[in-house]
């Protein structure tokens, strides 16, 4: 599954955070994370819910304040740059719903007007294959297409960044696979995708690199192969011998690999 | 993206947005425009003809032309004359109050004396009393008019001693759709602005639309300003609808034609945005969807009952009116009747507008405090 694209010689950092913390009340959500994201990578955000992977991304992403510590987002301070900040990057929010009552070309127009940029409705949802849908309510979309057009909506403004946060949980292994191919579409064509997911077959496949953030730390940092290289090198086994192919390509195998719409 | 970022376009991106949202939305088209056209056309058809009387007139009664009594009851506007109920049923109805009198009429054949046997019920009020000044006027009318012929006969004259004079000034009637279209404006200003802000920011909030929008370089204000025109817009092309609609199909009085109409929009405008601090409020307040409805009927309620809405406060006991006298709807009603049908302009109802203006306040200063973004 490994897809061959152009990695940059020279790693250069588009996000840089440093000792973030982050608490509610009593409670630590975040406690003191340090890391960067580079340009033109997948990067994966992994951790068992409550591991603070939300918050981080939300105050990245500035819809949330932190407590301390430091951040920059292509060359922008979260503190004092917001704004700026904002116009260079695409949110992708876990369980968000969009205006009630519109269709999908005319929530592109609404958030042309937010980023104060003009795109065409067909242009963006072109990008999504979802032009057939133009006339269509979010609501009556399948767990793939919605998905889909939320990263439509993530790119109208051209961002450098786009975060996406567990885009394919709840999705069929076709529409699995289908928005794999479109956020690798996205990075090859050099916007940085930052991403968390629950899946690690996904990561695997999908992120350049990932972090491991667990109770509110970040645990370990690497590039996905270098991890299970890492751990085999201790002498881990699996304990059921891995063969060839596992249950899920048999079902792409027997219900072939078409998007299912529906 | 290099260009400069414009806080209007999104306003007005926010606006259409919200616009096209309204149009579709079933509750705000019900609300803003079907319940008080509904209401109109009830109230324009129950309240504008005044009193009727039902008088049941009893099987074997004289009810032929030269039956002055008969004649005269049969011309007059009020008296619903009933000849289809056998006198079992007349007594029962009678009793009920379906039936507010029995009239039982003998021949007329002067100079013998007509009997006339009229019973009258405790079940229905004022009512009797109506058709019996209206029957003693007959009976007046008719003996003077035997008066006059005797006197023909004779020189001896018998003194008028009243002389009655009867006159009717001419003046603009006042038609009950004058009183109950501007308090249906009202009614409708205040739903949907209670209602339609508090579900919408709510469930924006609740789906995090809002989020999604915080997530763009729009302004706070930019949000708040877009649904307000949205809301302003579609309110005010309801009130004028249903303004024209009084006006055309049932004889709506507009003094000052376009100017009144225009102060009127003026009018609803101003309502509506101290209408709306109320559904910031309770959008602020309410945990989810469900508890938006109780808590905007404790804002609408009141006001649609005490604020003069379908009927003057002045038919309330003095301690109620004080109540309604405080209600920001009964002033808007108020301002509303008076720039309507009295014709005054904006400048003449500023005692309206200073408690209004008051009410624009304190709300929003409550609205400030208790709305949520996310």
């Amino acid at each position: 599954m490994n897809v061959m694209h152009f990695y940059p010689m020279t790693k250069q950092p588009i996000i840089t955070v440093n000792n973030l913390v982050k608490n509610y009340g009593d409670f630590a959500a975040v406690k003191g994370i340090s890391f960067e994201v580079y340009e033109g990578e997948i990067f994966g955000l992994l951790g068992p819910n409550g591991a603070g992977k939300t918050t981080t991304l939300e105050i990245i992403e500035t819809l949330r304040d932190k407590t301390s510590g430091s951040i920059i987002v292509d060359g922008f301070d979260i503190e004092t740059d917001a704004d700026s900040i904002k116009k260079r990057i695409g949110v992708q929010l876990q369980a968000a719903g969009y205006y009630p009552n519109l269709n999908l070309s005319e929530l592109i127009v609404l958030f042309s007007g937010l980023y104060g940029i003009d795109k065409t409705p067909m242009e963006m949802l072109e990008k999504v294959a979802l032009t057939d849908k133009a006339k269509a309510k979010y609501k009556d979309l399948s767990g793939g297409q919605k998905q889909r057009f939320s990263i439509a909506t993530t790119l109208i403004n051209n961002p450098r960044i786009i975060f996406l946060d567990e885009p394919t949980t709840g999705l069929d292994p076709q529409a699995r696979r289908n928005l794999w191919d479109l956020i690798r579409e996205i990075r090859d064509q050099g916007t940085t995708v930052v991403i968390t997911t629950h899946y690690m077959d996904e990561a695997e496949v999908l992120c350049d690199r990932v972090a491991f953030v667990d109770g509110g730390y970040i645990i370990g940092i690497d590039t996905p192969d270098h991890f299970i290289d890492e751990l085999v090198a201790t002498g881990f086994e699996r304990k059921k011998q891995v063969k060839l192919a596992n249950l899920e390509d048999v079902f792409i195998n027997l219900t072939g690999k078409e998007w299912r719409e529906g | 993206m290099n260009n400069k970022y414009s806080n209007t376009k999104a306003t007005l991106a926010i606006a259409k947005a919200s616009f096209r949202s309204i149009l579709r939305s079933p509750s705000a088209v019900v609300f803003t425009l079907a319940f008080p056209l509904i209401f109109i056309i009830v109230f324009a058809n129950i309240g504008g003809g005044g009193m009727s009387i039902d008088v049941g007139v009893a099987k074997g009664s004289d009810t032929s032309a030269n039956n002055p009594v008969y004649t005269a009851l049969k011309k007059n506007k009020i008296m619903h004359l009933i000849h289809d109920q056998t006198a079992d049923e007349m007594s029962k109805n009678l009793a009920k109050g379906n039936l507010d009198a029995i009239l039982d009429l003998k021949p007329f054949a002067p100079p013998a004396s007509m009997t006339v046997h009229v019973q009258y019920s405790q079940a229905s009020g004022d009512k009797g009393s109506v058709l019996k000044s209206a029957l003693n006027n007959i009976f007046y009318r008719i003996q003077s008019e035997e008066l006059k012929r005797i006197q023909s006969y004779t020189t001896v004259k018998v003194p008028n001693l009243i002389d009655l004079k009867e006159e009717t000034i001419s003046g603009r009637p006042y038609k009950y759709i004058d009183f109950i279209l501007p308090g249906q404006l009202g009614f409708s200003l205040l739903s949907s602005g209670v209602f339609g802000t508090a579900f919408v920011f709510l469930s924006l909030r609740l789906t995090l639309v809002i989020k999604r929008f915080f997530a763009t370089p729009v302004k706070r204000y930019s949000i708040v300003l877009g649904e307000a025109i949205a809301r302003l817009a579609f309110s005010l092309l309801g009130s004028l609808f249903i303004i024209l609609v009084g006006h055309y199909m049932f004889g709506f009085t507009l003094i000052h034609g376009v100017t009144t109409v225009l102060n009127m929009l003026v009018l609803s405008a101003i309502g509506l945005i101290i209408f709306m601090g109320f559904g910031f409020t309770v959008s602020g307040i309410a945990k989810n969807e469900s508890s938006v409805p109780p808590l905007s009927n404790i804002i609408t309620l009141p006001q649609f009952l005490l604020s003069g809405t379908f009927f003057s406060i002045t038919a309330f006991p003095n301690w109620l009116q004080y109540i309604s006298k405080v209600l920001p709807l009964t002033h808007l009603n108020d301002a509303m009747r008076k720039v309507a049908f009295e014709g005054a302009g904006l400048g003449d109802v500023t005692h309206q507008l200073l408690i209004l203006f008051a009410w624009f306040i304190g709300i929003y200063a409550v609205a400030v405090k208790t709305f949520k973004w996310e």
